[in-house]
């Protein structure tokens, strides 16, 4: 048995050696976006990208996102496959209407003679003291969408894996990063980088018996220091990563809620209309039997994303999970 | 003391990497449309042109006569008539190759089927049996788009994409005077002049976005002169000019294709009928201005020039007008068949591999119609 050693990896360097590899392995990608080029983005995600494979290949655009997605819809349309940045999650509202009126749409509206294999990357979320418009949490609208994935990776090797299965997707991704974890490190081997997880498949990060944290994306590390932290009280949570929001893994989630009986969703974006309503709804309508408490939720407050100074009491921290998770233990009210 | 110095006097003064790019003048659209019909250019227009564009344009009056009977009849949910633009709409079906291709907006069926799209296949968007009902890929045709002006980036990123292939292929996109006002339209054009791609703008100026007048759409002295603002020639033209249209797009194509980068036309012409069946014109403009337009009809203009050339007698008029009534009888008996629909097409291609929560939603629909079958037994 050979041991490979593995060097700790950022998730930003996981994400651009994903792009690269793509890019070595088919010419058709091509990545574009404000500042990809010669900057290699404000987060350096898209570093060195057109120095290796020229500005044809890694282009700096015109600064406007509906611009640039409704190009690359084009670009689709001719056979490449664009890698659309858009810098800051509020940064691609202005993009929603090619997204929604045409990229999610193209395949069905042309009964499949026009895929669109287009990946837009949107780094997302808080908790890196960005002033307003640079921590939105977008999901919801992008779930709410027919035609599109969504997946948001939370560890270094599934942004690597997820992100090359999202360029190698013959359908649109809404590729979420979050921001907060660009810099968390993790034991990754870029030189023999894991093999591509197809999209659509959820992940049990730690086994539990007491109760099951479903979340993702930015609340993955947050989910599993409050299982550490949960031990000390007599509580062994079980926590699963979504990876994927569309399409949804009813059946990971479900057979862990079924486990444990008691189910809890964690998510920084706004609990109203938000991602966790809808997996509640999933999770009792197909656990109702199994469930020993009504499937909670611990979410960001339905406010406009609050101002830096203030954030940290706005995003779900370990305390409000654990808080959530002493609730689990309902009894019902006579 | 012109405008731009006079901006010199309040504005701190540029660093030196700032240059004017160019000398907007060469960019400038003419001062009135460019024509030919009814001028002495006519007489230089090549005959087999002439017939053809003549051929295509009683066809394509026929055409809209016959569709907007069928949304009487409702076989078609909706048409929206562009008789009086017969021109614009044959002329950018004419200058393009066939290799390149044609971005319409959702009164450009007629561009499309003069493209070589089955007339009924053109009409499904609006029929409401499907919303594209033909293979974009097989003519070069993009689907017809019904938000406004957004499929004008695609043209930008298709022709921006064969470019990097090395194709010489050119991208026509079509949209009215309203859609000049949307984000879209400003993005698109810049993105096209920035990267020099071989697009042809095609802004069919007919008067009216749905009732709201260009007075109220816009304070340019033309839509041909935004296209100085973005480094790209404009050119105003008369749209009810089929060969002036087909003269200024196809310039504007062999400028695409040589590389010169995009051209801006703006076709001056007229909606003569009302913006859709829905709609009721008599609320927004005058019977005597729509009369006006009439008397400047395509149609007639090109047909004085061919009759005072000798290349056109009452026989050749008749014939155009047989085989348009041929094109519409065919198109009436075929769109008079009801359409035959598969419901389980609501799950086709939403994605390249059904989602597990879409083939559980497939599945109860199918049980509904089995259902449904077992009960009608």
């Amino acid at each position: 048995m050979t041991t490979v050693a593995l060097k700790p990896a950022t998730m930003a360097q996981a994400l651009t050696r994903a792009m690269r590899d793509a890019m070595a392995a088919d010419p058709t990608v091509h990545v574009m976006g404000e500042d990809v080029g010669t900057l290699g983005g404000v987060f350096r995600v898209t570093d060195g990208l057109a120095k290796e494979f020229g500005e044809d290949r890694c282009t700096d655009t015109p600064l406007a996102e509906a611009g640039i997605l409704g190009a690359a819809v084009g670009m689709a349309m001719y056979g490449l496959r664009p890698v659309v940045e858009m810098q800051f999650d509020a940064f691609a509202y202005p993009a929603f209407e090619q997204l929604i009126s045409h990229v999610s749409r193209m395949r069905n509206r042309t009964r499949g003679a026009m895929p669109l294999p287009i990946t837009v990357r949107v780094p997302y979320g808080g908790g890196i003291g960005g002033v307003e418009h640079h921590s939105d949490s977008s999901e919801a609208y992008y779930m709410a969408t027919p035609g599109l994935h969504v997946v948001t990776p939370a560890t270094v090797a599934d942004a690597y894996g997820l992100l090359r299965a999202a360029i190698a997707s013959d359908d649109p991704v809404v590729f979420l990063e979050p921001k907060r974890l660009y810099w968390s490190k993790d034991s990754w081997n870029p030189d023999e980088p894991s093999a591509v997880e197809p999209i659509g498949r959820a992940v049990v990060r730690r086994p539990g018996r007491s109760a099951t944290l479903i979340t993702y994306g930015p609340s993955l590390p947050v989910c599993l220091e409050a299982a550490r932290a949960a031990e000390a009280e007599g509580w062994d949570l079980e926590v699963v990563d979504l990876r994927s929001l569309v399409p949804f893994d009813d059946e990971t989630v479900c057979a862990s809620v079924r486990r444990t009986g008691r189910a809890l969703v964690v998510h920084e974006s706004g609990g109203f209309g938000g991602p966790g309503g809808e997996i509640a709804a999933r999770v009792t309508e197909r656990c109702f039997h199994h469930l020993e408490a009504p499937v909670l939720r611990v979410a960001g407050f339905d406010i406009p994303y609050p101002p830096p100074m203030l954030e940290r009491h706005h995003l779900p921290g370990v305390d409000r999970v654990l808080d959530a998770v002493g609730r689990l233990q309902w009894e019902a009210e006579r | 003391m012109t405008v731009m110095e006079q901006r010199g006097a309040y504005r701190p003064t540029p660093p030196p990497a700032w240059q004017p790019r160019t000398d907007p003048a060469p960019l400038l659209p003419d001062a009135a449309p460019y024509r030919v019909l009814g001028t002495e250019a006519a007489a230089q227009a090549d005959p087999g042109l002439l017939r053809r564009l003549y051929a295509q344009l009683v066809r394509g009056r026929r055409y809209n006569a016959q569709a907007t009977a069928l949304t009487k009849q409702g076989r078609l949910a909706v048409y929206p008539s562009s008789v009086g633009q017969e021109a614009c709409e044959v002329a950018a079906a004419l200058v393009l190759e066939d290799r390149d291709w044609l971005f319409p907006s959702y009164r450009d069926t007629l561009a499309v089927v003069a493209r070589g799209v089955d007339p009924v296949q053109a009409l499904t968007l609006l029929r409401g049996d499907w919303h594209t009902g033909y293979n974009p890929r097989e003519h070069r045709v993009a689907p017809l788009c019904t938000p406004l002006a957004t499929q004008l980036p695609h043209a930008v990123g298709l022709a921006h994409a064969a470019r990097l292939k090395g194709d010489d292929v050119v991208a026509l996109a079509m949209v009215g005077d309203g859609g000049t006002s949307e984000g879209d339209f400003h993005e698109a054009l810049n993105f096209a002049a920035v990267w020099q791609a071989p697009v042809v703008f095609l802004v069919q100026n007919n008067g009216f976005a749905i009732s709201v007048p260009l007075a109220k759409q816009t304070a340019a002295p033309s839509l041909a002169h935004k296209a100085v603002g973005y480094g790209m020639p404009g050119r105003l033209v008369d749209g009810n000019d089929a060969v002036a249209m087909y003269d200024v797009l196809s310039e504007a194509v062999r400028h695409a294709r040589a590389g010169g980068g995009p051209t801006l036309v703006e076709a001056v012409t007229y909606r003569v009928e009302a913006h859709t069946n829905a709609d009721d014109d008599k609320r927004y403009r005058a019977d005597s201005e729509v009369a006006a337009w009439r008397e400047h009809d395509p149609i007639d203009l090109l047909e004085q020039e061919l009759t005072a050339r000798g290349l056109l007698d009452e026989d050749g008029i008749r014939a155009a007008r047989d085989d348009a009534e041929a094109l519409a009888a065919d198109l009436r008996a075929r769109m008079n068949q009801d359409p035959v629909l598969d419901p389980m097409d609501l799950f086709a291609q939403v994605y390249a591999e059904p989602t597990p929560q879409l083939r559980e939603q497939r599945a109860q629909l199918r049980a509904e119609l089995e259902a449904e079958a077992e009960g009608s037994h």
